[in-house]
């Protein structure tokens, strides 16, 4: 450890101040939550105007246009500005803390990734203020996304997600280093917990992913605000080069939200049957396995762009091939709970539920996998259903879990469980009711992305009755913001409230800042439950009581990424003063960071509140 | 019991809502009724793959259901279960049956695939150009000298090998009773090829979003036997190899004034005009006023009147035409026919 | 922090004595590895546009030998001077550190220079990011390199100004570590320009 920091008395920051400068990635999660939380009502609105539009056959709630701005919104924000940072909120929260650290590789790196995410989300959003949101579809292929074809809005897509796309980035990599870097003494790979090897992999994916939609933004805005050519052809340029760098990244993209979904389930279903995770090394390889294919199928996104049969069949037999892992998590999680004892609440409740939701999901995954096949299906309501199921079946289903799970561990207090069980149920009837009539939609002949539908189509059944699901979802949500109100008043959560397998649940609720007074010495996998059956309360510490250095707080993420956000709009309006300004102000802060040493503070040792063991 | 609750209300659930959509859609435009070989293809592998998934799903939800109520805690229930690592011959089981039943399904995938991406030559198939443009479709049969908009007229039982392509952003044409979908892209060229084997009215729809109107962009597809077809391509060659026909009735004649000085730069009928709008040679025979209106003289008015309202986005313009003049313009428009 | 220059006291490998050391090492071996997806997104697309001059200037009209081996050789050279600044660093020399890292700008410079040049003139040739999809990929590809050459520059300058101050310290010598590191990445895809736009566009090819 640094030998070199200051001895002054830690900076005791308050409120707001405290907020906008933390580097404590307990802290940062809590951000993540609240942030990716607010957009998630964003985009649940938008989807009830959109399903509202299209309760009846050529209703007039909202016009074309805006529904085109509706659909496109309600897939970006939902995708990039709120699963994926409640995503981030959970790996913030729980993996330092599963691997027995004291906070995460880059502390200063992941309050910037939170800040470039929020600023870039907010930046997107104003456009609903600034003349019109983007209205190309969350995939904005050109050329319909050129300026010839699109107004403003698109610029607002391009410049938010590069900035907000640069913080998960960065995100990534911090993860990456701190699980490989950081972990207990004991804790080898293979003993991590599946929701820390679910991040660790999702992690990479982000790595290699995130750089593809990137360039596919700079290219885009080149064309659109620079003259380029990249996506015109009457230059020479190409459209589908968009497709490809979208999908190379887009398909990595959807297995970066479901590997964690898939981390929180392994850890659920195994706590509350009180049994082992079955066949926790095949999960592993699963998980990894997933994640490596999930880079060679992206053209299935693309099988009626005219690519040929060849390529076609090919990246239709890869697709298929994921089945295969998928499959044997699925199969692992029921015998987890095979000869267990299964208790029911709220977090298992979304954890179970996802099972067969899922398992669907991943049916007419396969269905979707064969080429002719897709012919049909692709841009139908048969793709809309198919990957609801996956994100709001398989991943939002499992984020709720995870906060059911994680919420005492993160904010000393535990949900009501008996509205949770009301929002599981509300929400889980909704979404089927929503979502299943969409497959027979689509195979009955209505396209994607369509803001009305004529009469006499046969089409005005199945719509009616998914915009009566929504309903349901609307009030599930709804009452989960409720039971977050009335769970703020309630008791103090226990360390361990649901007789947990690993690290996290060795700590207070909420823990303190440093986590651990003492690293833990870890001997097996589910390494507090070892302890546990060996008739310990705790863990053995690894290192003696001493001195805790931690990062010192700052608000220079927080400057950095209003300068980006400054030199967004400057962009978008050519106004190459105001880029300057941006750019200056985000640049200007890396200097200071780079010239300006971190020395951080220490926490005596007497001031650490437990009484730690002496080793 | 919680378990047992779940999987009857998801059965109920699944149950209701299969017997409400048994309709299973409209022969014109629903994909669980091929009307031709390529869909009829299609449908096969989707009753195969989905008949596999739903045999996979069965087992799942069997033990899902099982393990649910068997392994319920029970009040009062104490001690650990015994903690089971993994079991060998379990995992390599259900890793190696779902991999046989992706083979089951791959052959099919393979055969099928390459089968579809076959091109026919003009020998053995009907040729057709289709462009794509915000928000309508012109067809062209190079062979037969004929160019055309919005209904695409086929002969019944015959090949058809369609080149398509776009004239401004990402299109997709799809007629679901007949086939599955190709993405006409600016700038390049795709070919797919699709046979009717009923004759009547198909349904066609723009599968790829490109603008505001992309959900009217509906086209249709007129399925007549040999005899008619080849009676109504030739038809549509004489008039298009000719001036238009002068209009006799008066109000019809002021019409055709009107349409000739605002409208032949954009549309063309016979062998006179622009290719900017679609070709209005039979559009008294057109099932459709603009796509999507039911093709009536009053239907014709509201889109003669304001384009816009009835396509938000498309490239036509208002005309500022006023009632005489529109009723003037219905009256030509209507003796637009090949018939 | 530790301002003396007493480097008797340094462990062996500096930059990877502190774990806040091996954790930037390898965050930054993570960080080009996206970075090689990224190059690699912007060669692919490079690669399927480079044919479509529209009527404008075609790469073997345009490319011209000596200019791009002189600016080859002054960033080859550069790596190598970069490769000598970090085993100054193993033996904890900061002056010839120092020495080395500054030759190593110098050439950056005199790269960069060479580059400005050459897009000046095929500007004047007719040939911008406008022109056409070779136009706009020429230039995208080979102008972010030219942005991370100028960047690195930036960075070592920075890092050289500021160890006057601090010195080599186990906290200064990872950032070292980093810029040389980050330095051989520029380089290596600059091969793959030299060879891929360059070599590769000044044979074949449609004339005109």
């Amino acid at each position: 450890m640094s030998a070199h920091a200051s001895h002054a008395p830690a900076p005791k920051r308050s409120g707001l101040w405290d907020w906008l400068t933390t580097v404590d990635h307990k802290k940062i999660a809590i951000l993540y939550l609240i942030a990716g939380g607010i957009f998630f009502l964003a985009g649940g609105y938008e989807a009830l105007l959109i399903r509202l539009q299209l309760m009846y056959p050529e209703a007039s709630v909202v016009g074309a246009k805006t529904f085109n701005e509706l659909i496109t919104m309600h897939g970006t924000t939902m995708i990039f500005l709120a699963v994926m940072p409640v995503i981030f909120a959970l790996m913030n929260a729980v993996v330092p803390l599963q691997i027995g650290a004291r906070d995460v590789a880059f502390p200063f790196v992941n309050a910037l990734g939170f800040w470039l995410f929020f600023f870039g989300g907010v930046l997107l959003n104003t456009s609903w203020f600034l003349g019109g949101a983007p209205d190309a579809g969350w995939t904005s292929y050109t050329t319909l996304a050129l300026n010839q074809y699109s107004g403003r809005g698109v610029d607002f897509y391009v410049l938010g997600l590069q900035i907000a796309g640069l913080g998960t980035l960065i995100g990534g990599i911090n993860f990456l280093v701190t699980i490989i870097n950081m972990r207990a003494p004991g804790m080898t790979f293979m003993r991590m917990p599946m929701f820390t090897w679910a991040s660790f992999i999702t992690s990479g994916l982000i790595l290699f992913a995130f750089p593809a939609i990137t360039v596919g933004l700079v290219l885009l805005m080149f064309d659109r605000l620079f003259g380029g050519n990249f996506f015109n052809p009457d230059a020479g340029g190409n459209v589908v080069i968009w497709e490809h760098l979208f999908w190379i990244f887009g398909h990595p993209e959807v297995y970066i939200l479901i590997l964690p979904a898939f981390g929180v389930i392994s850890e659920i279903i195994s706590t509350f049957a009180r049994k082992r995770l079955f066949g926790y090394s095949s999960m592993v390889f699963a998980t990894a396995l997933i994640g490596f294919l999930g880079f060679m199928v992206w053209a299935h996104h693309m099988f009626t762009t005219g690519l040929g049969a060849i390529a076609n069949t090919l990246f239709g037999l890869a697709t298929m091939l994921i089945a295969v892992p998928t499959g044997i998590k699925i199969f692992n999680w029921l015998l987890t709970m095979w000869g267990g004892q299964i208790r029911f609440p709220t977090a298992n409740l979304f954890a179970v539920g996802f099972i067969p939701t899922f398992t669907i999901g991943g049916m007419t995954g396969v269905m979707l996998a064969v080429p002719p096949a897709d012919y049909q299906y692709h841009d139908s309501y048969f793709v809309v259903a198919h990957f609801h199921y996956v994100i709001v079946g398989g991943l939002v289903f499992g984020l709720f879990a995870g906060l059911y799970y994680w919420w005492p561990k993160m904010f000393g207090k535990m949900l009501n469980e008996t509205i949770g069980k009301w929002n599981f149920w509300t929400f889980f009837i909704g979404f089927h009711l929503t979502f299943f009539p969409q497959h027979f939609l689509g195979l009955m002949g209505m396209p994607r992305r369509v803001f009305t539908y004529l009469k006499g189509q046969d089409l005005d059944v199945g719509n009616f009755i998914s915009t009566i699901g929504v309903f349901g979802m609307t009030i599930g949500t709804i009452l989960f913001l409720i039971n977050v109100v009335v769970a703020a008043k309630g008791k103090r959560a226990p360390a361990d409230p649901w007789d947990g397998r690993s690290l996290e649940w060795t700590i207070p609720s909420p823990p303190p800042e440093y986590n651990f007074a003492q690293t833990p010495l870890v001997r097996g996998l589910d390494a507090f439950w070892i302890e546990k059956m060996a008739g310990n309360k705790g863990m053995t510490p690894a290192e003696p009581l001493g001195d805790i250095h931690m990062p010192s707080p700052s608000f220079l993420p927080f400057l950095m990424s209003v300068g980006l956000f400054i030199a967004g709009y400057g962009f978008m309006y050519h106004n190459y003063v105001v880029v300057a300004i941006g750019l200056i102000l985000t640049f200007g802060c890396m200097f200071a960071r780079s010239v300006k040493d971190d020395p951080g503070y220490h926490i005596h040792e007497d001031e650490i509140e437990e009484k730690g063991v002496k080793a | 019991m919680k378990g047992w609750q779940q999987f009857w209300r998801q059965l109920s659930l699944f149950g209701l809502l299969a017997l409400v959509l048994t309709g299973c859609g409209k022969d014109e435009l629903s994909a669980l009724k091929p009307s031709g070989p390529v869909a009829s293809m299609q449908y096969d592998l989707m009753k195969l793959s989905s008949a596999i998934m739903i045999g996979v799903f069965i087992v799942v939800m069997l033990i899902f259901t099982y393990v649910l109520i068997r392994y319920r805690k029970r009040p009062g229930q104490q001690g650990v279960p015994k903690q089971v690592e993994g079991n060998h011959a379990l995992e390599i089981l259900w890793t190696v049956i779902p991999f046989l039943l992706l083979i089951v399904m791959a052959i099919p995938t393979v055969t099928t695939g390459f089968a579809l991406h076959k091109e026919f030559p003009k020998e053995e198939a009907l040729q057709v150009k289709v462009t794509a443009h915000q928000f309508w479709w012109e067809f062209e049969y190079p062979d037969l000298g004929v160019a055309t908009a919005q209904d695409l007229v086929l002969p019944v039982g015959k090949k058809v090998q369609f080149q398509v392509t776009s004239a401004d952003v990402m299109h997709a044409f799809w007629i679901p009773a007949l086939g599955g979908k190709i993405d006409t892209n600016p700038g390049q060229e795709n070919k797919i090829w699709l046979q009717a084997d009923k004759t009547g009215i198909f349904y066609g729809k723009c599968a790829e979003l490109c603008g505001a109107s992309h959900a009217l962009m509906d086209f249709k597809v007129e399925v007549m036997d040999q005899t008619a077809f080849d009676s109504w391509a030739n038809g549509m060659k004489g008039v298009q190899s000719k001036e238009p026909v002068a209009a006799t009735a008066p109000s019809a004649a002021q019409g055709q004034e009107i349409f000739n000085k605002s409208c032949l730069g954009c549309h063309a009928i016979a062998g006179k005009g622009g290719k900017l709008g679609p070709n209005l040679t039979n559009f008294a025979d057109r099932e459709r006023v603009a796509g999507i209106l039911a093709h009536t003289p009053e239907n014709l008015a509201e889109w003669l009147k304001d384009p816009q309202k009835v396509k938000p986005g498309n490239n036509m313009p208002n005309l500022n035409l006023d009632d005489a003049q529109v009723k003037a313009l219905v009256e030509y428009m209507s003796t637009l026919s090949v018939k | 922090m530790a301002t003396h220059h007493a480097n008797a006291v340094l462990p062996d490998e500096p930059e990877k004595a502190t774990l806040e050391g091996k954790n930037k090492i390898l965050g930054f071996w993570l960080f080009l590895g996206g970075e090689t997806v990224l190059f690699g997104s912007l060669f692919a697309t490079f690669i399927a546009l480079r044919d479509q001059a529209n009527g404008g200037p075609t790469s073997q009209q345009l490319f011209d030998m000596p200019l791009v081996a002189a600016a080859t050789l002054l960033l080859l050279t550069s790596s190598m001077t970069s490769v000598m600044a970090t085993l100054a660093l193993h033996k904890k020399n900061l002056k010839m550190i120092q020495v080395w890292l500054t030759i190593t700008v110098l050439l950056g410079l005199g790269f960069l220079a060479l580059e400005i040049y050459e897009f000046v003139h095929y500007v004047h040739e007719g040939h911008k990011i406008s022109t056409s999809a070779f136009g706009s990929a020429f230039y995208t590809l080979v102008g972010f390199h030219g942005g991370h050459v100028a960047f690195g520059i930036l960075w070592i300058t920075l890092l050289q100004l500021s160890a006057v101050k601090k010195g080599l310290t186990v906290v200064t010598a990872p950032k070292f570590y980093l810029a040389c590191l980050y330095w051989h990445f520029i380089d290596v895809v600059w091969v793959f320009i030299f060879t891929v736009v360059y070599l590769m566009g000044m044979i074949g090819g449609k004339v005109g």
